[in-house]
C-alpha cells in the first residue's frame, strides 16, 4: 500500500439535493483534484447520495485547537437569549 | 431476415458486458488503493447491469422461456458471443486499465449509436447505459493518461499492454454478413463508420498518454462466432460453478 502513503488525503463534501448544502462525509486518497473527484464519485455517491461533490486538501483545513473548547465554546452555553425562540407566531403563519 | 440473426447480435452485446463485469470482479480486494477497488466493482457492476437487461431480452426473443440467468450460467462456452478481447486477463492494473480504455471507447461509440436503434428495446437499454460507459471511459482514460505520461516503468508497461491487446481490437470492426444486415435494418451501427469514431477517440487519447499507437496485425480469434482464446473456458468454470453444481440456487 506505498501508494497510500504518498497519495495526498482530500476531504469530501456531498451536496445530497439541489438547495441543500454541502456535507462533510468523510475523506479519500488521491493525487490530484481530477482525481479526487472520480474517487470521490466511486467511493461516496453509489448509492444517490448526492448531486454534487467538492473536494478539499485535508492540509488545506484549518482546524479550532481542541484545547481551546473552553473558551471558544463555553461561553455560548449560558446564552439561552441567543436562541429565536421568545418570539410569538401568529397564527396566520403556518410553516415556520 | 430470421429473428436469429437479432438474437445474436444482442448475446454479443450482452455477453461482451456479462464477460468484462465477471473479469473486473477479480479486482475485488485487490486492487492497488481501496478506491480503485471501488471504482472498479462499479464499472464492473455496471456491465454486469446491462448484460442483464439484454439477456432477459434475448431471452424474450429466442421464446424458449429462458431467462437472464440461465442464459448466463448455463450455456457451453461456443454459445458465448462476447468479444475476445475482454476474456483477456487482468494482469497488472496498467493491462486491466488499457483493456478497459480499449473496450470503453469502443461501447461508448456503439451505445450512442444505438440509441437511435430501431429495435425499441435496444435504444431503451443503450440510453441507459451511455451515461454509465461515458464515466467508465472518464475513469479509465484518465489513468490510461497517468500511467502512460507517468513514471519510465509505469509507461513501458502501459505500452506492452497495448501491444498486447491491440490484435484483439480487430474483431471489434471486422464486418460480418450478419453485421451488415444489422446495419441495413437500422438495428446496430455500420462497422467501418464505428471504427472510425473509435480510432479518432483512441488516437486522442493514446497522444496524451505519449503512448504509441501499434500496427494492425492479423487476428485469429472470434469470439463473437464463438470460437474463444483459452481464457473463457476459466472464467466461465468460476462464474457458472455454483448454478452447475446446485442447479436452480438462489441468493
Amino acid at each position: 500500500m506505498s501508494s497510500l502513503q504518498t497519495w495526498p488525503l482530500w476531504e469530501i463534501f456531498i451536496r445530497a439535493r439541489g438547495g441543500l448544502d454541502h456535507k462533510h462525509v468523510g475523506s479519500i486518497h488521491a493525487v490530484d483534484a481530477t482525481m479526487a473527484l472520480e474517487h470521490a464519485r466511486d467511493v461516496y455517491t453509489r448509492r444517490q447520495e448526492g448531486v454534487s461533490i467538492w473536494v478539499a486538501r485535508s492540509t488545506d483545513i484549518v482546524a479550532s485547537d481542541p484545547a481551546d473548547a473552553a473558551e471558544l465554546f463555553e461561553p455560548a452555553r449560558d446564552k439561552v437569549y441567543r436562541h429565536p425562540t421568545f418570539y410569538e407566531i401568529p397564527d396566520e403563519v403556518k410553516t415556520l | 431476415m430470421s429473428e436469429a440473426l437479432r438474437i445474436d447480435y444482442v448475446l454479443q452485446l450482452a455477453d461482451s458486458s456479462l464477460i468484462l463485469g465477471q473479469r473486473l470482479g477479480e479486482w475485488v480486494g485487490h486492487a492497488p488503493a481501496l478506491e480503485e477497488d471501488l471504482g472498479l466493482a462499479n464499472t464492473a457492476l455496471d456491465l454486469i447491469g446491462q448484460a442483464r437487461l439484454l439477456l432477459t431480452y434475448a431471452g424474450e426473443l429466442e421464446g424458449r422461456g429462458r431467462d437472464e440467468d440461465q442464459l448466463a450460467f448455463l450455456r457451453e462456452e461456443a454459445e458465448f458471443r462476447n468479444v475476445t478481447l475482454v476474456e483477456q486477463p487482468n494482469r497488472d492494473f496498467g493491462h486491466t486499465i488499457v483493456r478497459q480504455v480499449l473496450f470503453d471507447a469502443y461501447q461508448l461509440e456503439l451505445f450512442e449509436r444505438l440509441q437511435s436503434s430501431s429495435d425499441g428495446r435496444l435504444a431503451a437499454v443503450a440510453a441507459k447505459a451511455v451515461k454509465e460507459t461515458r464515466y467508465h471511459l472518464r475513469y479509465s482514460g484518465s489513468w490510461l493518461v497517468r500511467l502512460g505520461d507517468g513514471t519510465g516503468e509505469s509507461h513501458a508497461r502501459v505500452q506492452d499492454a497495448l501491444e498486447r491487446l491491440w490484435p484483439f481490437t480487430r474483431e471489434l470492426f471486422e464486418e460480418q454478413p450478419a453485421d451488415l444486415e444489422i446495419c441495413a435494418r437500422g438495428i446496430g451501427p455500420g462497422l467501418a463508420e464505428l471504427r472510425q469514431a473509435w480510432s479518432a477517440r483512441l488516437d486522442a487519447l493514446l497522444t496524451e498518454a505519449t503512448l504509441t499507437r501499434p500496427a494492425d496485425a492479423p487476428y485469429r480469434w472470434f469470439g463473437r462466432r464463438g470460437v474463444h482464446s483459452e481464457h473463457l473456458g476459466y472464467i466461465l468454470a468460476e462464474m457458472q460453478y455454483l448454478q452447475r453444481a446446485h442447479p436452480g440456487a438462489r441468493w
